[in-house]
C-alpha cells in the first residue's frame, strides 16, 4: 500500500474526571484505507477516546483533525456530514421502520432532503438503498420491519446506514459485541472488504483479540489512559507491555488455579 | 421596605402547601416512574374532607387531628387507586399513565360536585392561629408565620425517613433503578403501593392545610397541578430539595409578579422557567431521566401509503359525508361542522404524536390561539373572513414556535408537563388580559359573511378544509420530513449519527402541528360566533389527546378516526347527562387499561389475524439465513 495522506490525527487527546484522568495525551493517525484497532483492558480509556472522535464528548485538551479540518469539540452530527460513519455497541436502529427505510433516512439525511415536505420518501432512493443492502447481505431484507431482525442482522443493517454518506471514514464501538463467533468473523470479513474496496479508513474498539489481529492492519494499545504499544498485529502481539497488561495478572491467576483445581 | 418585607413572608406561606404536593408528585416519580395527574385532585380532596372534619370536630384537637385524618383517609384512597388502576399500567407508555391518571382527575371533579356542592366552601380558622402579627404596621396573618416554618419542618421529617429508615433506603434505591431492586427480592407491589400513599399523604395534607387560608373549590385541582408541573420542572423531577426551593422560588415570583405585572403575573413564572430550562434541562436538582429499559418484543407495523382501493374508499366517504346537507336539518350540520374543526384539531395532534413522538398536553393552546386572531382581525381590524382565516392561525403558529422552542428542549414527561404549563399560561394571558381579550367574557360577534353564513355552506367550507388538512399530513407523514421525524422518535442517537438535526426536526413539526391547529381554532371562532378562554383550556387539550389514543396513536390514520367517534359521542354524551366529566373520565381510563391500540390499531390487527395463517414470526425463522459474503 502506498503512503496516502493522513485521515484522521488525532494530537495530544486529554480527558480527566474529577481526579480521574481516563485518557492523558493520547496521539495517532490513520491512513485512507486502514484499519486501526484500538484495544485495551476494561477501564483503559477506548471509549472516552473513541466518544471525543465521534463529537459525543469534549476533550479537556488535544485535537482531532479529519482531512485536515479540527473536528475538535463538533457534534456528531456535523462531523457525520464530513464524511464520518460510524456504528454503535448496542445497535441504534429505527424499529417501527423497514429495513430499507432505515437505509433510506440515511441517504434523506445525506442528499439534504430532510426539510422536504412534499416529496415521497418510499420512492426516495429506493435502488441506492437496495445496493446498499446488498452490500451488507441484507438484499433479502429490505421489506422486513426492522424490528423484527436477529442481532447479527441489525449490526450489517448498522453498517449499510453507517455507508450511506460515502463516508471516509468508519467508526465502529465493538462492532461485534453480542454476536456469536461465526457472525462475528462475517461482519469483520465484510467491513474489511469494503473498506479496502472504496479505500475507507475504519477506526474499531474490540475486546475479542481473535477479530483484532485477524483483520487490523495496525493496533493501538491503551492502558490507564495512556497509548502503551502502536504497531502491527505481530508487533502488538510480541510487546512485553501488552503481554504484561493483558496477561501479567491473568498468568498468575492461572497458575494458582492449576496448583489448586482438582481437574 | 415593611410591605415588601410581608409580601416576602406570605410568598413563603404559600410555597409550604405547593413544596408538601410537589414533593408528593416527585416522590411517586421518583419510584414508579409516573406523573401522577391526580396529584391535584387528591389535593382537592383532602380539602374538602378537611372541611367537612373540622366542620364537626371542633377546638385545638379536633381541627389539627381533622386536618390529619383527612390527609390519612385520603392516602387510603390513593392506596384504593393505586391497587385497583396504577398496578395495570405501570408498564404502559409514560402518555397512557398520564391519561389514565387525567381521567381520574375528571371523575374526581365530578364526584366533588355531587358530593360537596358546586359553591365555594370557606373553612375554619385555625385555632391558636387566628390573629395577625404586627410588622412595622403591616399585618402577617400568625397561620402564615406557621406554614412558613412548616414547610421547612416537613422538608427535614422527610430528609430523615429517607436518609434513616430502611424503606427509605428501598425507596432511594428503586428511584435509581428499579428492576434492580426488584431483582433482589424486595416486595415490589408494596414498595410501590406504600411511596404512592406517602405521596398521596402529602398532597392531601398540603389541600388540608389550605382550609384557614383559601376557599375550597372544584377546580383548585387544575390551578395547583399546573404550578406543581411549573415546580418540578425547575426544581427537577425526582429532588425533594429541588421541590421544596423551586415552590419557594414560584411563590416568591408570584407574590412580587402582581406588583411589576399585575395583570399577567403568570409571565414571571414563565421567563424564570424558560431560563432554567436553557441552562439546565433538568431542572435545578435534577438529573436526566435515563432511558426506560425498552419493553421486549414490541413490534410496530411500518406504516404505508393508502393503496389505490383505500384511496377510492376515502374519497367515497368524503362524497358521502358532503351530502350531508342533503337531508340532515341545521342542528346535524352543526355539529358536524364541529366533528370537522376537531378532525383537524386531533389530525395536527396526532402529527406531532404518533409522528414525532411529542405527547404534547397543551396542544388546545395552538388551537385557541388561531380562534383568538381571528376574532383580533376580524373585530379589531375588520379584515375579511377569508383574510381572517388565512392569517388567523398564524397566531398559533407563532405561539407554536415560541412555546416549541423551549418544549423541544425536553423530552417525555418534561415535554408533557412543560406543554401543559404553557398552555395554562397562554390561558392565564387571555383569561387576566382583560383590556385586550375580554377576559372571561371572551370576545364576541366573530360571524362568517354571507357566503358562509349558512349552516350548510359552513359545513361545506370545514368539512372541505379538514379534507385538505389531512391530505396535507399525511402527504408530509411520508415525505423525507416525515421519515426524518420518525427517525428522531424511534432513536434520536442513531439521528444525530446520521446528520439530523434532532431539535430543529421536532421544532419544525411542533409548528407545523400549532399551525394546523390554528386552523382548526380559527374555524371554530367563526362557527361559534365567539372566543372564550375555554378554548385553548386544559380540557380542550385532552379531549385532542383522547381523539388520538382512541384513534390508535400507532396508526396513520388513528387522528380522524378518534375525532369523529370522540366528538359525536361527546356531543351525544353532554345532552344525555350533566355528569359528562365522570363519564368521560371512566371512558378514559377505559380506553388506556382496555384498548391501549385504539381503533384503528385494534381494526389493523383483526384485519391482519384473518390475513395470515401463520404468526410474522414465524417466516422469519423458516427462512435461512443468508450469509454475509
Amino acid at each position: 500500500m502506498s503512503v496516502a495522506p493522513p485521515l484522521l490525527v488525532v494530537e495530544g487527546l486529554t480527558k480527566s474526571y474529577g481526579g480521574i484522568h481516563a485518557v492523558r495525551g493520547v496521539s495517532f493517525s490513520l491512513r485512507a484505507g486502514e484499519i486501526l484497532a484500538l484495544i485495551g483492558p476494561n477501564g483503559a480509556g477506548k471509549s472516552t477516546c473513541f466518544d471525543m472522535l465521534n463529537g459525543q464528548n469534549r476533550p479537556d485538551t488535544g485535537h482531532v483533525r479529519l482531512l485536515g479540518e479540527d473536528t475538535t469539540g463538533k457534534k456528531p452530527r456535523e462531523i457525520w456530514r464530513l464524511g464520518v460513519g460510524r456504528t454503535f455497541q448496542i445497535t441504534a436502529t429505527f424499529a417501527t421502520m423497514t429495513v430499507r427505510e432505515n437505509v433510506q433516512v440515511a441517504l434523506i439525511s445525506h442528499g439534504k432532503q430532510l426539510f422536504n415536505l412534499w416529496g415521497s420518501t418510499p420512492s426516495f432512493d429506493r435502488g441506492e438503498a437496495g445496493r446498499l443492502l446488498e452490500l451488507v447481505g441484507m438484499g433479502g431484507y429490505a421489506d422486513r420491519p426492522c424490528g423484527e431482525l436477529a442481532y447479527g442482522d441489525l449490526k450489517r443493517l448498522e453498517l449499510a446506514v453507517a455507508l450511506a454518506n460515502q463516508p471516509k471514514l468508519l467508526l465502529m464501538d465493538e462492532p461485534t459485541a453480542g454476536m456469536a463467533p461465526r457472525e462475528r468473523v462475517d461482519l469483520m470479513r465484510l467491513t474489511a472488504q469494503i473498506a479496502r474496496e472504496k479505500s475507507i479508513g475504519v477506526l474499531f474498539t474490540e475486546h475479542d483479540m481473535d477479530v483484532v489481529f485477524e483483520h487490523a492492519d495496525r493496533i493501538i494499545v491503551l492502558n490507564r489512559g495512556t497509548l502503551i504499544a502502536e504497531g502491527s498485529p505481530a508487533e502488538v502481539r510480541g510487546n512485553p507491555q501488552v503481554q504484561a497488561v493483558y496477561l501479567g495478572e491473568g498468568l498468575v491467576y492461572d497458575s494458582r488455579h492449576r496448583e489448586g483445581a482438582p481437574a | 421596605m415593611a410591605f415588601y418585607v410581608v409580601q416576602f413572608l406570605t410568598g413563603l406561606a404559600s410555597a409550604a402547601s405547593l413544596f408538601l404536593v410537589a414533593s408528593g408528585l416527585s416522590i411517586i416519580f421518583g419510584v414508579t416512574r409516573i406523573v401522577n395527574f391526580a396529584h391535584g385532585a387528591f389535593y382537592m380532596i383532602g380539602a374538602y374532607v378537611a372541611f367537612t372534619l373540622t366542620e364537626r370536630f371542633s377546638g385545638t384537637f379536633g381541627f389539627w387531628g381533622s386536618i390529619v385524618a383527612a390527609a390519612l383517609a385520603v392516602a387510603l384512597i390513593g392506596v384504593i387507586v393505586e391497587m385497583v388502576l396504577l398496578r395495570r399500567i405501570y408498564h404502559a407508555p409514560e402518555l397512557f399513565q398520564l391519561l389514565a391518571t387525567f381521567g381520574l382527575t375528571l371523575m374526581v371533579e365530578d364526584l366533588v360536585v355531587l358530593i360537596w356542592g358546586p359553591d365555594d366552601l370557606v373553612g375554619r380558622r385555625a385555632p391558636g392561629f387566628k390573629g395577625a402579627v404586627d410588622f412595622f404596621g403591616q399585618n402577617i396573618p400568625s397561620y402564615d408565620l406557621f406554614l412558613i416554618v412548616l414547610g421547612p419542618v416537613v422538608l427535614g421529617i422527610l430528609w430523615l425517613l429517607f436518609q434513616r429508615t430502611r424503606w427509605g433506603v428501598l425507596v432511594r434505591a428503586a428511584t435509581q433503578d428499579r428492576d434492580m431492586v426488584a431483582a433482589l427480592g424486595v416486595n415490589q407491589k408494596w414498595l410501590f403501593t406504600s411511596v404512592f400513599a406517602v405521596g398521596v399523604f402529602l398532597a392531601a395534607l398540603g389541600g388540608a392545610l389550605q382550609i384557614p387560608r383559601d376557599a375550597v373549590h372544584h377546580a383548585m385541582d387544575l390551578r395547583i397541578i399546573v404550578e406543581v408541573f411549573v415546580v418540578v420542572v425547575i426544581g427537577g423531577l425526582g429532588s425533594i430539595i429541588g421541590a421544596f426551593v423551586a415552590a419557594v422560588l414560584v411563590s416568591e415570583l408570584n407574590a412580587f409578579g402582581i406588583l411589576i405585572f399585575p395583570k399577567i403575573s403568570i409571565i414571571l413564572v414563565f421567563l424564570v422557567m424558560a431560563v432554567v430550562l436553557i441552562v439546565r434541562p433538568w431542572g435545578l436538582f435534577g438529573r436526566p431521566e435515563a432511558p426506560a429499559r425498552k419493553t421486549p418484543g414490541l413490534t410496530v407495523n411500518p406504516w404505508r401509503p393508502l393503496t389505490s382501493n383505500e384511496r377510492l374508499a376515502a374519497l367515497a366517504a368524503l362524497v358521502i359525508a358532503a351530502t350531508l346537507p342533503l337531508f340532515a336539518g341545521n342542528y346535524a350540520l352543526t355539529v358536524g361542522s364541529e366533528i370537522a374543526i376537531f378532525v383537524i384539531f386531533a389530525v395536527s395532534l396526532h402529527f406531532l404524536m404518533a409522528v414525532g413522538g411529542l405527547a404534547s398536553f397543551g396542544h388546545a393552546a395552538y388551537f385557541g390561539l388561531g380562534a383568538y386572531g381571528v376574532a383580533f382581525l376580524a373585530k379589531m381590524a375588520g379584515l375579511p373572513m377569508i383574510v381572517c382565516l388565512l392569517l388567523g392561525p398564524l397566531l398559533g403558529c407563532m405561539g407554536a414556535a415560541v412555546f416549541g422552542f423551549f418544549a423541544v428542549q425536553l423530552s417525555g414527561v418534561y415535554f408533557a408537563m412543560l406543554t401543559l404549563a404553557f398552555a395554562q399560561i397562554v390561558w392565564s394571558i387571555a383569561f387576566q388580559w382583560v383590556s385586550v381579550t375580554g377576559g372571561d367574557n371572551g370576545i364576541l360577534g366573530v360571524w362568517p359573511e354571507k357566503w358562509a353564513a349558512s349552516p350548510s355552506h359552513f359545513y361545506w367550507l370545514a368539512l372541505g378544509v379538514a379534507a385538505l388538512v389531512t391530505v396535507a399530513l399525511r402527504l408530509a407523514v411520508f415525505s423525507p420530513f416525515g421519515y426524518g421525524l420518525r427517525a428522531t422518535r424511534d432513536s434520536a442517537l442513531r439521528s444525530e449519527a446520521i446528520g439530523v438535526n434532532v431539535k430543529r426536526m421536532q421544532w419544525t413539526a411542533f409548528v407545523i402541528a400549532g399551525t394546523t391547529a390554528g386552523i382548526g381554532g380559527a374555524l371554530f371562532a367563526y362557527l361559534k360566533g365567539s372566543v372564550f378562554p375555554d378554548n385553548l383550556g386544559i380540557s380542550l387539550s385532552v379531549d385532542a389527546l383522547v381523539m388520538v389514543l382512541l384513534g390508535g396513536v400507532e396508526t396513520v390514520s388513528g387522528g380522524v378516526i378518534g375525532a369523529i367517534v370522540y366528538k359525536a359521542l361527546n356531543i351525544w354524551l353532554v345532552s344525555q347527562t350533566d355528569l359528562s366529566k365522570l363519564v368521560l373520565g371512566g371512558f378514559i381510563v377505559l380506553i388506556v387499561v382496555v384498548f391501549p391500540k385504539g381503533i384503528v390499531g385494534m381494526l389493523e390487527m383483526l384485519a391482519q389475524r384473518r390475513k395470515s395463517t401463520s404468526p410474522p414470526g414465524g417466516t422469519l425463522l423458516a427462512k435461512p439465513i443468508e450469509s454475509a459474503e
